[in-house]
């Protein structure tokens, strides 16, 4: 029914183009903090983007309000692609993208909540952001307040044991206001998550914990906006979202290459990854949604 | 001194009075509510426990989520459970960023005793210590136990706080609150040798001093319930009357209160520091009091080094 409306294709078209934009900037910082993660911060940024510029509740002016959503990065490294969308939505200035990882500034190589405003929790280590998530549904549910928690996964952190931890304390104190979603972009730094650590069958891992598990495709920006939505108006247990996604989506030599996990781009591959992003930008094509 | 209780009892008891009085106050723990006394609580405010099961390093960072909407969670659990299986989520998580979780555990140093070093955390007060941010106090006895774990609530930012299995002398009057995060109290005046304490330290080199007094000998004990922040000026006090300084800890000598006070006076006193503990070793199952004779940190030992220390340095 939502498909037919035209004002769902208008905010799925903005969508888009914001992601764009989020790309070419998570791009110009790693490049200038010559270090960081763009492999996870590109798979991760078309949900990021949904989140931060359509689905939370949250308020720039106010960015401790009590009842905002809450939003963790449990993946810490692919923090650029979370700074990117806290800066564009006006949380600190853009100037300070331009400082990632330098000494003096806010921004952190990974997350730290009292230096960056907008950021409800640090995060870095990997295997936290869902305990914490947790956290803070529960605190919810003790103070009688209706926001949302959301926590974005790597694929790879599945294997730490603190997860499945966590996944079981969730289904436990029955946490309708929290919603994990997985970026399974089956790569990690070794290399292939089925190599490294298989952690199929991820489906059925979730629903045996007691989860209510979604499927998506993780860069259909329409897709990811519909699953979120829906959501919001109801959600009867902790629910989790596989997010298929291909790490470095956006710029084709990254994509799907463990080699880009933790690595800045030298002057032409930058230069390079721009030019096709901007392009693809401009493309009016991709601007429509089939 | 006749009256003996563990501080885990001591507290439970305040942790539900607490309850009653403050409505944000959540407790965390980890299966073992009955052992480290937070069953009560949980009796009291079920709807503020909650039982994480036997999955600590969850329990921490849940707790450490939970701070962020401004309840305050008191995470139990023992010792060795929080400094070292959730050693990581305690400095990361909540430490780093400076969250207002209170970490109260028991099962300190010996006192678990015949549970034997699996359950005996006797590095635990070394490895806190080195955190950041993080505040790290034992105190001496049940009335010391009350004081502090109230004084926490209004303490802002994360702490540690360690408590014993087994029961110990209660030292101070009844209803005593004078104790706060950074001080020490000198409990009993003396000359030339000063005995710092922790824990249940403080009643072993009471019971130290005293024998030493009949001797003529007369030691000054001081009870240093805050490990982090350290009570400097307590230190610098006591520096100029005395020869030689003494820690006592039920604890490894590494890193801990003998650490603390000799980094201390050798940057700002020429002043010997012997320092009693662990000595870089774990100990095994036994009885308490066992322990502490075979390890060398039962009053009887106290007394026995004060004196050679004398000897040796014709005092």
């Amino acid at each position: 029914m939502r498909k037919a409306d035209v004002s769902w294709w208008e905010r799925v078209k903005n969508l888009k183009k914001k992601a764009k934009e989020v790309r070419i900037e998570i791009i110009k910082m790693i490049y200038q903090a010559k270090s960081g993660h763009p492999g996870g911060s590109l798979s991760a940024a078309d949900i990021l983007t949904v989140l931060y510029f359509d689905i939370l509740k949250i308020d720039v002016t106010c960015p401790k309000w009590i009842s905002r959503d809450r939003f963790i990065l449990s993946k810490g490294h692919a923090c650029p692609v979370w700074y990117v969308c806290l800066a564009k939505k006006g949380f600190f200035p853009e100037q300070e993208l331009s400082k990632l990882r330098k000494i003096g500034g806010i921004l952190q190589g990974h997350p730290d909540m009292k230096k960056v405003p907008g950021l409800d929790m640090t995060t870095g280590s990997l295997g936290q952001g869902l305990s914490a998530g947790i956290g803070m549904a529960l605190g919810a549910k003790v103070l009688k307040l209706n926001f949302k928690t959301y926590v974005l996964l790597g694929d790879g952190e599945l294997n730490e044991g603190q997860i499945w931890e966590a996944a079981m304390s969730a289904n436990k104190f029955n946490l309708n206001n929290l919603i994990a979603i997985i970026d399974y972009n089956n790569l990690q730094l070794d290399g292939y998550c089925h190599e490294v650590m298989p952690i199929e069958p991820l489906k059925d891992k979730w629903i045996s914990f007691g989860w209510i598990v979604e499927e998506i495709d993780g860069h259909n920006v329409s897709e990811i906006l519909s699953v979120l939505e829906r959501l919001k108006e109801c959600q009867e247990k902790p629910t989790v979202i596989i997010a298929h996604t291909i790490k470095g989506k956006g710029v084709s030599f990254m994509e799907n290459n463990p080699e880009w996990h933790g690595k800045a781009p030298n002057e032409e591959e930058f230069k390079l990854a721009i030019k096709e992003l901007e392009e693809t930008r401009n493309n009016g094509q991709l601007d429509f949604y089939p | 001194m006749d009256n003996w209780i563990s501080t885990r009892e001591a507290f439970g008891d305040i942790l539900s009075e607490m309850g009653e009085r403050y409505k944000d106050l959540v407790v965390f723990e980890a299966d073992i509510s009955k052992s480290t006394k937070t069953c009560e609580f949980a009796r009291l405010f079920p709807r503020r426990f909650f039982n994480m099961g036997i999955a600590e390093q969850n329990m921490f960072t849940v707790a450490a989520g939970l701070s962020t909407t401004g309840l305050i969670p008191y995470v139990s659990t023992y010792a060795v459970f929080a400094a070292y299986k959730a050693c990581e989520q305690i400095r990361t998580f909540i430490a780093y960023p400076e969250l207002n979780v209170k970490i109260v555990v028991s099962h300190g140093g010996l006192t678990p005793g015949t549970d034997g070093v699996t359950h005996q955390a006797t590095e635990d007060l070394s490895i806190m210590r080195s955190i950041p941010n993080l505040t790290v106090a034992m105190p001496a006895d049940a009335v010391a136990t009350r004081a502090l774990t109230n004084q926490a609530y209004y303490y802002k930012g994360p702490v540690y706080l360690r408590f014993t299995r087994c029961p110990i002398p209660i030292i101070y009057p009844k209803d005593d609150e004078n104790f706060y995060f950074g001080q020490a109290r000198i409990i009993k005046e003396g000359g030339k040798v000063s005995l710092i304490a922790i824990g249940d330290m403080v009643y072993q080199a009471l019971q130290a001093a005293k024998e030493l007094e009949k001797e003529g000998i007369y030691a000054r004990v001081i009870d240093m319930y805050s490990l982090k922040p350290l009570d400097y000026d307590c230190l610098e006090k006591i520096a100029n009357d005395s020869r030689f300084i003494v820690t006592i800890e039920d604890n490894t000598i590494l890193g801990g209160l003998g650490s603390a006070v000799c980094e201390f006076y050798t940057e700002h006193y020429n002043i010997p520091v012997y320092r009693i503990g662990l000595q870089d070793t774990f100990a095994e199952s036994g009885e308490y009091n066992e322990l502490l004779e075979k390890y060398g940190l039962s009053s009887r030992n106290i007394v026995l080094k004060v004196k050679n220390i004398m000897a040796q340095r014709g005092i």
